[in-house]
């Protein structure tokens, strides 16, 4: 469970976040949209402490985050980076075991577990030995979740993972997530811009605008029960698409003209 | 060719310890530097720029600037401790200069990466900013590198045996086959460790294991190499050799010689050469007890070192006690022996002009100066003795030029300069048609070799003492110009000149 009071974050004058309040319940998947520059990834980045907030707290199962050196509570939380940040001089194998060598365990311990998440994250355990520069784009962003992964981390954090990668394999990587998520009955919050991948993936959704969290609930109450018109026209927009792209198909019967 | 090479072992291993020692210091300090400065960021503009400012020192003045500095801070101030924080300081820049792009090239999401998987900031530092930016520092290093062992050459003069003894002993006794193995042997090390650190770059870059743990290999090798024969004197418990102290020309590469053998022949003990020192370096390394003994001049002494050459009109014999009760007195150096010949800073002129323009006296030249060029040594024209001359004759000269004394006599010969501050004992104003012409004004003093010796030899030596004042007097001027024409227009090594010498000295019993 991660409880969160009061978030705030204070650039200058300028207020990033602002009196974030909010509790993810164990096993549950939050969702934070908005657009950019509504700070959810400065809130995303507060929780495991890349950014240290200006006020407020965060309690992961009751224990205050800042009670501890920050290296150290970022080694129970898992972080997927959006621009996935595998190091380039370090093997598959290597990133995904460099959390639990930083714990210090054993070869022994290590070498079976970057097998098990190779798996888990449907990749051919022959990539172990391989550079991240000889990978695809989707295939570098599972070895990210795998790193995340790695140490058994009770909460995972993800900035936008999926952002930029081609609309199907997005899918597949999705898709993959959600069962590494029910499998491993993670804790997790994942920030994204894109309405879709907001309802596939989310229990419960958090809407947030300059830095403040507008409305949060489950879809069917953002869909329903919309605060304001913000959070209805950002809510509805794959309706929108699909209707717009059932009206192009319907006009046009014959196929597109090539 | 093969009397040359023998010296290689020696002159080579010795540039390898300067090279290896400067280029571990250096880069030690300056990886230490660029990661400093990567957290204090403030630090980096000044530090990039004083190691800038250090680059832009001419080498040679760097490296001479240190025996001054060192000294007055009572350290070692002659050989291989001042050539080692020369070339250490000359190697920092480039590698700073690496160490500090490397680390700020690298991705800012790869340091938040690193962030968040849970390093501490030592271990980003060790586990992706060092690793990511190694091929920068490694090519660093290689600037470093070739730049050291170029520049090392210039250790020499300081008294830090190199391959620069090849050259600048080479220049001054017109050997250009000695020149050229120090020029070759030097380029050949500098390309030989240049690929070993860039075989170290492409096996990091590559991430070819075995090349890079080959490469390691040999590094650690030559460091072992480098180190053992570095430590291999300081354990060995024989006693020191008498270290052999000679200035850049000639003449002091002859006597130098002749010294080390008489030493070795006399009493037995074994000496060590330190060639190719500055003037005033020599004198200095004496003083310090950093040498034993090397040959000078009174009238140097008397003009640079108990600043006396406005006084003219003095007696030879006079100079002479008063130098010696001087060196005595204030530096606790002792005059063992004047070995018979005088080497004084002379004018000379061509002596087909001294025929047509009846020149036989320096004041002869007054009314002719200002159609003249005149040629002198690096130090001529900044010698008081010099200042004298110029104002008690009213010499202005059309233009001066300070140029290498081997060279002063061929060009006056060629017409490239039409008078030059000529030695007298060099066997080359003959050689090439030169006339001295007389100080009848009695400006310059008299310049007697005299053999110095420190006080340490004194004490700890007496009978190395005794040995050379029995060189008294067994040099004439005749046989002295003799000498050097030998080597200056006949290619032989001053060694063989000089043990010709000694053995002919020991045969006619002459002592």
């Amino acid at each position: 469970m991660i409880q969160i009071k009061n978030l705030t974050k204070l650039y200058g004058r300028d207020v990033v976040v602002d009196a974030f309040t909010l509790t993810v319940r164990s096993g549950e998947r939050i969702i934070l949209l908005g657009s950019s520059g509504s700070g959810k990834t400065t809130t995303l980045k507060m929780i495991n402490r890349l950014i240290e907030p200006t006020s407020g707290s965060v309690l992961l199962d009751g224990l205050d985050t800042s009670s501890l050196p920050a290296h150290e509570l970022r080694r129970q939380i898992g972080y997927v980076f959006q621009e996935v940040g595998l190091f380039p001089h370090m093997t598959v194998g290597e990133n995904i075991a460099v959390t639990p060598t930083l714990l210090g365990w054993s070869p022994e311990r290590i070498i079976p577990r970057v097998n098990e998440l190779l798996e888990l994250v449907e990749l051919d355990p022959e990539v172990r030995n391989r550079y991240s520069n000889e990978l695809s784009g989707g295939q570098q962003q599972r070895v990210g979740v795998a790193r995340a992964l790695a140490a058994g981390p009770r909460v995972m954090l993800l900035d936008e993972p999926f952002g930029s990668l081609d609309p199907l394999t997005r899918q597949r990587l999705q898709k993959s997530f959600l069962n590494i998520c029910t499998e491993l009955n993670l804790t997790t919050v994942f920030v994204t811009h894109d309405m879709t991948e907001a309802l596939i993936l989310g229990n419960r959704i958090g809407v947030m605008r300059d830095g403040q969290l507008l409305q949060f609930g489950t879809p069917y109450e953002l869909l329903n029960q919309p605060k304001d018109e913000y959070v209805y026209e950002l809510i509805s927009t794959p309706q929108r698409q699909a209707a717009f792209v059932d009206s192009l198909i319907a006009s046009n019967p014959t196929g597109p003209v090539s | 060719m093969y009397a040359q090479l023998y010296f290689l072992p020696e002159y080579l291993t010795a540039h390898l310890q300067l090279t290896l020692l400067a280029l571990l210091f250096s880069t030690t300090i300056s990886i230490t530097l660029g990661i400093v400065s990567t957290r204090v960021t403030w630090l980096e503009q000044p530090l990039l720029a004083v190691a800038g400012v250090v680059q832009t020192i001419p080498s040679l003045a760097l490296l001479a600037i240190m025996v001054p500095i060192l000294a007055a801070l009572d350290l070692q101030s002659i050989g291989f401790f001042p050539a080692i924080i020369g070339l250490t300081l000359y190697g920092v820049f480039p590698v700073l200069r690496n160490t500090v792009t490397g680390i700020k090239e690298v991705d800012l999401s790869l340091k938040e990466a690193s962030r968040g998987v849970g390093m501490t900031t030592f271990q980003q530092l060790t586990m992706v900013e060092l690793p990511l930016a190694m091929p920068f520092i490694v090519s660093g290093i290689r600037t470093a590198t070739v730049w050291v062992v170029g520049i090392a050459t210039l250790s020499t003069p300081i008294g830090a045996t190199s391959l620069g003894n090849y050259i600048f002993s080479g220049l001054q006794t017109r050997n250009y086959t000695s020149v050229l193995i120090g020029c070759v042997a030097a380029a050949i090390l500098a390309l030989f460790l240049d690929s070993l650190v860039r075989a170290i770059e492409v096996a990091i870059i590559r991430r070819r294991r075995g090349q890079l743990a080959v490469a390691l290999v040999i590094v650690v090798m030559l460091y072992g190499y480098a180190g053992f024969t570095l430590a291999a004197p300081m354990i060995d418990d024989r006693q020191r050799p008498v270290i052999v102290g000679s200035k850049t020309f000639t003449e002091q590469y002859i006597l130098s010689s002749v010294i080390s053998l008489w030493i070795e022949h006399e009493t037995g003990r074994s000496t060590s050469l330190i060639q190719s020192l500055g003037s005033i370096v020599a004198f200095d390394a004496l003083a310090a007890g950093e040498i034993d003994v090397y040959v000078d001049y009174s009238g140097t002494l008397w003009a640079n070192e108990m600043r006396r050459a406005h006084e003219k009109h003095v007696e030879r014999v006079e100079v002479l006690d008063e130098v010696s009760r001087h060196l005595e007195k204030k530096h606790g150096i002792t005059l063992a022996a004047t070995l018979g010949f005088e080497n004084a800073y002379a004018l000379a002129v061509r002596a087909v002009d001294a025929e047509r323009l009846d020149l036989h006296n320096v004041s002869d030249l007054i009314p002719h100066a200002t159609r003249f060029v005149i040629g002198g040594d690096y130090e001529f024209f900044a010698r008081p003795e010099w200042l004298e001359v110029k104002e008690t004759y009213g010499l202005r000269f059309r233009e001066q030029r300070t140029m290498d004394s081997a060279l002063m006599y061929q060009a006056a010969a060629t017409y490239a300069v039409d008078v030059i501050s000529a030695f007298s004992s060099d066997g080359r104003i003959v050689a090439y048609g030169l006339q001295v012409l007389k100080d009848d004004r009695n400006v310059l003093p008299p310049y007697d070799a005299v053999i110095l010796v420190s006080a340490r030899l004194v004490n700890d030596d007496p009978a190395v003492v005794e040995a050379l004042t029995r060189l008294d007097g067994v040099i004439d001027v005749d046989r002295m110009r003799a000498m050097n024409l030998r080597v200056d227009s006949y290619g032989h090594a001053p060694s063989t000149v000089a043990s010709e010498f000694i053995e002919e000295l020991l045969t006619t019993g002459s002592r």
